[in-house]
């Protein structure tokens, strides 16, 4: 052992020393206050009666569950929202990102105008806005706007018709999953050919046809096997139908228009990364405008979009505990009930923590996939 | 034999339509026909939006009155924006005293003024900020031969724009020493800090605010005792040096092994290198990216309402409650909005002029 490393070691040593006396430090007097202040501690909590109301639930809720079931639900929510944001944001986003290089003077500056002011707002804020607001002044429940058929606008909520399976829809399901694998199957066997013949298969047209021809002949063969329940207005409320609550909407729309400035910025910033040259020299070659978006431009623009939208994807997880501050059930706002109630915070917060380390490493896993499909590969 | 040289004739003039306003009209707006198609879409989407707007802003609103003249009208009500402006810069603060958060506001500017202008060494910069936030802690909170001001009684924009600039000024430093940690040949520091600062960045600002209000106490032996606002303070501190220690990392790794070497070869010791050769480079490289952060933790500190602090978008949402002037709430958010707007687009603007002159001393 050379002085140096010794030196080294000896440091460390005394470093992790100090680190594992803080955290004894303060385990003793979080002891010792959690006895003082008569919190319980330990997940056993879990399994005792919640008695929380929840309103907006995708799996069977009553407050007389237990608060593992609560929490279930809050994580639930908090999943399903952030699927629902990163959806629209990443159309908000491409639409608008490809309308800031559109070329179109006007269409630029609207673009333009739009992520400026929605990037440099707090997120809270828009949220507060929406929901307090834009969805308090909607029409009341008798005067409901009809936007579409069936479909309400009220204070209340919006409401939409639920489509009700009936019998044979399996077989629908069923015929949708075919086309998939078929589509799927399609263009592996057309790359095969390009790779040995050379020749271009219209892939994605094709597929189109195949994903949207099979399931709708099998839903005509079986007899249209499917039902829409409408709202109906009755007393005071509708009836029937599904119903997105205002705070749900507010939370998905707010963080949806929000985090889609950002991705528009990506996007904008990606496709402008692409070299002038070889879009010029695409065209000199013959290509047609389909063809150099899809082959020059689209495959190198995502090598810097992907990775930072994958940032985006994470905050916008993060950020859809803002649903607290508006009502919405999720993880967090559900969790802080039950602080407010038997005061083990400690606990609450580590599961909290697991959560989102948990939803953030998935994306980051997800996207990491994608990346790589897109980098340059070296040989 | 005379001589002739070859009069070429005078150009042609180009061809109608190839230059001036028509050229620039065809090209930016009547390309092809999906351009004019977007075009005439674009114009009818502005028109249906920015002549409701307009009125509601300007026309129809009221600048001078009270809530009943605002009632009748249509548009917006900024007589009631005036009326409780005091209460959205300066919260609950007692008002005869409220010269001292004023003046704490125009040494802010000021110190701003003189950093974005350069007019003074980095070294006095630092300092200068630093001074600035003990003064406005001094000014605000009173003591020391002013009448105190507990912090229950912060609040509006003086709050906002406290709990931003000493989160910053407090989390650059540790976000340093966050990214050289990580980057420390010791095994367990570098281990330690890459846990403190995943560990953050994966978790939302709102639980760490929790964390802190809720936790920090059960931390703390007895006796010592923190107001909600230092408490906040601290957990936005905490989350704010996470991603700055990112930031930073991404200069210090952007640095050539070279200026190492060198440094090493002249026999500087590892905190001389670091501190006089590897971070004023790494730093000058993101500063537009710093800049950034700040922006992002001047929106973040909004957060803070949802454990009942009163900034400035929470004083917005109670001024809303005001049984004198009910059902304005459409004017005060869009009011702060407007300021946050102002503040942070041109901080943004100010990141990318950085970025310019960054980039034309480099070239």
């Amino acid at each position: 052992m050379t002085i140096r490393s010794f030196y080294s070691f000896a440091l460390q040593f005394m470093f992790m020393a100090l680190v594992v006396w803080a955290i004894y430090a303060l385990m003793v007097t979080t002891k010792a206050n959690l006895e003082a202040r008569d919190v319980e501690s330990g997940f056993g909590f879990l399994s005792q009666r919640a008695g929380i109301p929840i309103n907006v639930s995708l799996i069977d809720y009553s407050p007389s569950d237990t608060y593992g079931r609560a929490f279930l639900v809050g994580i639930i929510n908090t999943i399903y929202t952030a699927i629902v944001v990163i959806i629209l944001a990443t159309i908000i986003g491409v639409l608008m990102g490809v309308a800031q290089v559109s070329g179109n003077l006007l269409i630029t500056k609207i673009a333009e105008t739009y992520v400026e002011i929605l990037r440099n707002v707090p997120v809270l804020l828009i949220l507060l806005f929406i929901y307090g607001v834009v969805l308090a002044g909607l029409p009341s429940v008798r005067l409901a706007w009809e936007f579409f058929p069936d479909g309400f606008l009220t204070q209340r909520g919006v409401y939409f018709p639920r489509p009700v399976p009936l019998k044979g829809f399996n077989l629908v399901i069923l015929a949708m999953f075919a086309a998939v694998v078929f589509s799927v199957l399609f263009a592996r066997w057309a790359k095969n050919k390009k790779n040995q013949t050379g020749h271009t298969l219209p892939v994605i047209r094709t597929n189109l046809v195949i994903l949207l021809v099979i399931p709708a002949v099998v839903f005509l063969l079986a007899g249209q096997p499917l039902e829409w329940d409408a709202p109906v207005l009755r007393g005071f409320n509708f009836k029937g139908g599904m119903k997105l609550t205002p705070e749900f909407v507010a939370l998905v729309l707010g963080l949806s228009i929000y985090r889609g400035a950002f991705i528009a910025e990506n996007v904008r910033s990606g496709i402008l990364a692409v070299p002038k040259g070889e879009i010029e020299a695409a065209k000199a070659i013959g290509l047609s405008p389909n063809r150099i978006i899809r082959s020059i431009t689209l495959p190198q623009a995502l090598r810097t979009i992907i990775p930072a939208t994958t940032n985006d994807y994470a905050s916008l997880v993060k950020d859809s505990s803002l649903a607290i501050a508006i009502g919405f059930a999720d993880m967090v706002s559900i969790g802080g009930t039950m602080i407010g109630q038997n005061g083990q915070a400690l606990e609450v917060i580590a599961i909290w923590m697991a959560v989102y380390l948990t939803i953030n490493l998935i994306i980051s896993v997800l996207m990491n996939l994608a990346n790589s499909k897109f980098q340059i590969v070296e040989r | 034999m005379t001589l002739s040289v070859f009069q070429p004739a005078p150009d042609l003039p180009p061809p109608p339509g190839q230059t001036g306003l028509w050229r620039f009209v065809r090209e930016h707006f009547f390309k092809d026909a999906t351009s004019s198609v977007l075009t005439v879409l674009g114009l009818l989407f502005i028109y249906s939006i920015a002549e409701p707007l307009f009125s509601w802003f300007f026309l129809d609103a009221v600048f001078v009155g009270d809530a009943k003249t605002c009632n009748q009208a249509d548009g917006a009500c900024w007589a009631f924006v005036g009326s409780q402006v005091k209460l959205f810069l300066f919260g609950p603060f007692p008002r005869d005293i409220l010269w001292r958060p004023s003046l704490a506001g125009g040494l802010l500017a000021a110190v701003f003024a003189v950093t974005a202008l350069r007019l003074v060494s980095v070294r006095y910069m630092v300092l200068l900020w630093c001074a600035l936030v003990l003064v406005s802690y001094w000014l605000i909170g009173g003591g020391y031969g002013l009448q105190p001001v507990p912090s229950t009684k912060w609040g509006g924009l003086m709050l906002t724009l406290l709990l931003a600039v000493v989160g910053i000024l407090f989390s650059v430093p540790i976000g340093i020493m966050l990214a050289l940690g990580r980057r420390s040949k010791f095994g367990t520091i570098s281990f330690l800090s890459t846990a403190i600062i995943e560990g953050t960045r994966g978790i939302p600002l709102i639980t760490i605010i929790f964390m802190a209000t809720i936790l920090l106490p059960l931390f703390l032996s007895d006796g010592v005792q923190l107001g909600t606002v230092f408490r906040v303070q601290i957990g936005i501190i905490l989350f704010s040096s996470a991603y700055i220690a990112e930031v930073v990392r991404g200069g210090l790794q952007s640095i050539n092994r070279g200026q190492h070497e060198a440094a090493n070869a002249l026999g500087l010791s590892y905190w001389q290198t670091t501190g006089l050769v590897i971070l004023p480079q790494a730093l000058a490289k993101v500063l537009s990216p710093l800049i950034g952060r700040c922006i992002a933790l001047l929106k973040d500190t909004t957060l803070v309402i949802v454990i009942g602090l009163l900034d400035f978008l929470g004083i917005a949402k109670a001024a809303a409650q005001n049984p004198e002037w009910l059902g304005f709430e459409a004017e005060a958010l869009v009011f702060t909005a407007a300021v946050f707007w102002v503040m942070c687009f041109g901080l943004s603007r100010y990141g990318r002029s950085l970025e310019k002159t960054g980039a034309e001393k480099n070239h």
